[in-house]
This record gives C-alpha cells, structure tokens and sequence, in this order.
C-alpha cells in the first residue's frame, strides 16, 4: 500500500466512474428490450458492480490468502 | 476540498443516513422477497394459473364473469377487473363492500373460457403480505407511504454526501483496498466505501424511483382534480351508475379496444372507484412493445350508454412514474436481473449495517470522536 503519494482525481474516480456508468447502462438497456440483447446487456452491466465489490471485498484476499 | 467543507458534508451524510437507516435497513430487507414475489407464490401455490386448453377455445363474456363473481361475494362491488400480463385465459375481479379505497378486498379468480371459478386468492393475508405492507407503507395507508417517501428522500441526501466524502477518503488508497489487518472499524470504513461506491448508481436509481412510487396517490388524485374534472363536468350532480343501469362492461371493452388500436386491456375500474369516475368505466390499456407495455392508456367509457367519453393521454408526471417503476422493481431483465438485484440489496444492506456500525463504533471511543472525522483525511492513519 502506497502511503506518501497522493491519489490524482483519476485514480480515485477511474474504477467507480466506469461501474456507474456500466450500472446505468444496464439499467436503462432492459427497459427496452423483452428477452433481447439489451436483457443480456442489462445482465452484464449490471453484474459489473456486484462483481467489483465481491472481487476487491471478499474474493481477492481470499485468493491473497491461498497463494501465500 | 476545504477541511470546512469536508466537515459540513460529514454531518449531512451522518444525519442524513442516520435518521432514514433503520427504516431503509426494513425496506432492503422486506424488499428481498419482493424482487421473488412470483417464484415464491408458485412455490406456496399461490400463483393461480389457467388450465391448458386450445388457443382458439371460446371466451365467455366479461358480464358473464362479472356475474359469477358477483355470486360468490353477493354483499360486495366489483372494484376492478383485470388479467395476468402473459394470459388473457383467467380475469382477476376484485371485490370490496363499497367502491372506496380499502384493504378489504376478495379476489376471484374466473377461467376465461369456461367461467369456472380456479381460486379465491388472498392477497391480503401471510408472510408476502406483511413484507408488502412493510415494503409499501408501513401498514399506515398515504401517510405512510410519504413517510418512507421522507426517508427515501434522505437516502439520496445519504447516497449525494457520500460520494462527495469518497475522494477525501480515497486520496491515500488504492481503488478497492479493504485494511484488513488492522481494527475492524478500518476493515468496515473501507468496506462501506467500496461497496457504498459501486452500488451508488443502481441504489440511486432505486431509492429515487422508490420516493417517486410512494406519491403515486397523490398524483393520479392530482391528474383527476386538474384534467378529468373538465371531462366529467356534464355529469356534475349525478350519482354513481347503479349496477341494474349500467350498459355491457364486455360490449364497452369492445369499444374502448376500437379506439385505442393495436393495445391490450390492462385493467377495468369500476365507476365510483379511485381509478375511474362514478359515471364511467375506465379501461387501462397498454401497448405491446417492451416499454409502451408499461405505459397505460386509460379510455373512459360512459357506463350508461356505453359510448367512449374520452382517452385523455397521461401526463408527463404519470408517463414518469409508469416509466419508474420497472427501475424500482427490477422485473424487466427475467431471472439473472432479479438476482442482481437481490445482489445489490444485499450490499446496500451491507453499507447500511456497516454505516450503522462505524458510527456506533465511534460513540463508544466518544474521546477518539474528533480525530475520526475525515478533516485531516488520510485515512492510512490519520482517522485510525
């Protein structure tokens, strides 16, 4: 863990803008499609911010755990 | 950002989320179910289903299943009518002792081919019952309903805060990382801000659709009060259609189905119920496409003479909030979205909790109280 320097607004902003944006995606594409592309976009999309929190909450330290 | 500033911003999101945090912990939860409310009626048996027949196998007419309904309730109204989205085989007529607004209602469940009666569904008793009530509001009525509007309203303010208060958190820290090895009130700062961080959008989106949902009411009288007052003004004085007067509901389906070409019948109120007028029967129709299947085009058709008095187009406050509550529901992506969904909940519940148990962390350490407010953010080791 780095702690002397500080993050730019990038590297703050980088991971969660993209998971809003993938979150808003996925909700608006369902509402136009019955069984289509867009639920299996709205799926993907959707599935991004589960996965980000489960992976840096649980999952990476569990793997951290396992490797060492 | 000001260390001021980041102060005001602290005690927004402390107050904000600590005043609606129980009660959005009881909607997550009671919500959970929800998102299943299908699967878990066809699991209790619930869920009524029409018995397989030929597609082209006769319809009985709906005055037909009026009157059946009517004789297994003869000392109630008929409030509403309407079908399932995926059959037109089964008519749900809803049945209340006055055409007011109640929570004392039978359902009948009429087979639409052969008019025998499949179920007496109640809807008003058991586990998803109390979890609806709970959901909606409260078991307190309007009142309640704009109460958990309140609270929603705070959620957002909650949400707002907290993604303002995220850089000033993060400025030291990699995107993601959870301290683990030190105290357990770090462990769940960062998991609050992590998991708070990528939920943000989705329960942003549920919370405010959510707060839009409980002023429902109030926007449907509002739509009457404004627009349909000028339409019923030539029955101004009348009294509700009695039963014996009223002209053929089916032959006014008919009608309203003509003028709106190309749509289904979603539901039938009643005249004298909250979703009509006392002179009229208003038929909800909706189109056929994945959003316009959400959208309701009412047609009102004089319940004397059976003649289409008016389809006034919704307004933009209606068309919102129909267009909203599939963002709420998350019952527009089949099974893999609602387990997203019930995915998400489960983190915002997570946040909630964790929210809940920093800041009763930090009453406890009541002298360490100053130097965990984020002014000096370096949450390395500045707020430990």
């Amino acid at each position: 863990m780095k702690k002397s320097s500080h993050r730019s607004g990038m590297a703050i902003w980088g991971w969660p803008s993209l998971v809003g944006l993938l979150s808003g995606v996925g909700l608006v594409s369902g509402l136009f499609s019955d069984g289509g592309v867009g639920d299996v976009l709205a799926g993907v999309c959707l599935a991004v911010p589960v996965a980000v929190g489960a992976w840096f909450g649980w999952i990476r330290r569990g793997a951290a755990a396992d490797s060492r | 950002m000001h260390n001021k500033t980041i102060r005001i911003w602290a005690w927004i999101h402390k107050w904000s989320s600590l005043v609606c945090t129980a009660f959005m912990l009881l909607l997550c939860i009671t919500g959970l179910p929800l998102i299943f409310h299908h699967e878990i009626g066809h699991l209790l048996g619930t869920e009524v289903e029409a018995p397989p027949m030929p597609a082209d196998t006769p319809r009985i007419s709906l005055d037909q299943v009026l009157k059946i309904a009517r004789a297994q309730h003869p000392d109630r109204v008929v409030q509403f009518v309407s079908q399932p989205e995926d059959s037109q085989d089964l008519w749900f007529v809803t049945m209340t002792p006055t055409p007011a607004p109640t929570d004392d209602f039978r359902s009948v469940a009429v087979d639409a081919r052969t008019g025998e009666v499949l179920a007496q569904p109640r809807f008003d008793e058991g586990f998803m019952w109390v979890m609806f009530k709970l959901h909606v509001d409260l078991f307190a009525g309007l009142a309640g309903k704009l109460f958990l509007g309140l609270m929603g309203l705070l959620l957002l303010v909650a949400v707002v805060s907290g993604v303002v208060l995220y850089a000033p958190f993060m400025r030291k820290l990699d995107f993601g990382t959870v301290r683990r090895d030190r105290r357990p009130r770090l462990k769940w700062l960062d998991l609050h801000n992590l998991l708070g961080i990528v939920t943000l959008v989705w329960l942003f989106v549920v919370g405010a659709t959510g707060m839009i949902n409980t002023w429902a009411d109030l926007m449907i009288k509002y739509w009457q009060y404004d627009k349909l007052s000028v339409l019923l003004a030539p029955y101004q004085g009348q009294a509700t259609v009695p039963v014996a007067e009223r002209a053929s509901v089916q032959r006014s389906l008919d009608v309203a189905l003509r003028t709106e070409p190309g749509m289904q019948l979603s539901f039938v109120a009643f005249p004298g119920t909250a979703f009509s007028s006392p002179h009229h029967t208003t038929f909800f129709l909706r189109g056929d496409q994945p959003l316009t299947s959400r959208l309701l085009q009412p047609v009102l058709v004089d319940a004397r003479t059976a003649e289409v008095t008016a389809s006034p187009r919704l307004p933009w406050y209606l068309t919102g909030l129909l267009v909203s509550q599939p963002l709420h529901f998350g019952d527009y992506g089949g099974m893999p979205m609602k387990i997203l969904w019930a995915l998400l909940d489960i983190a915002s519940i997570i946040v909630l909790g964790s929210g809940l148990y920093l800041w009763l962390r930090k009453g406890r350490t009541g002298g360490q109280h100053k130097a965990e407010t984020p002014k000096a953010p370096q949450p390395a080791e500045g707020i430990a």
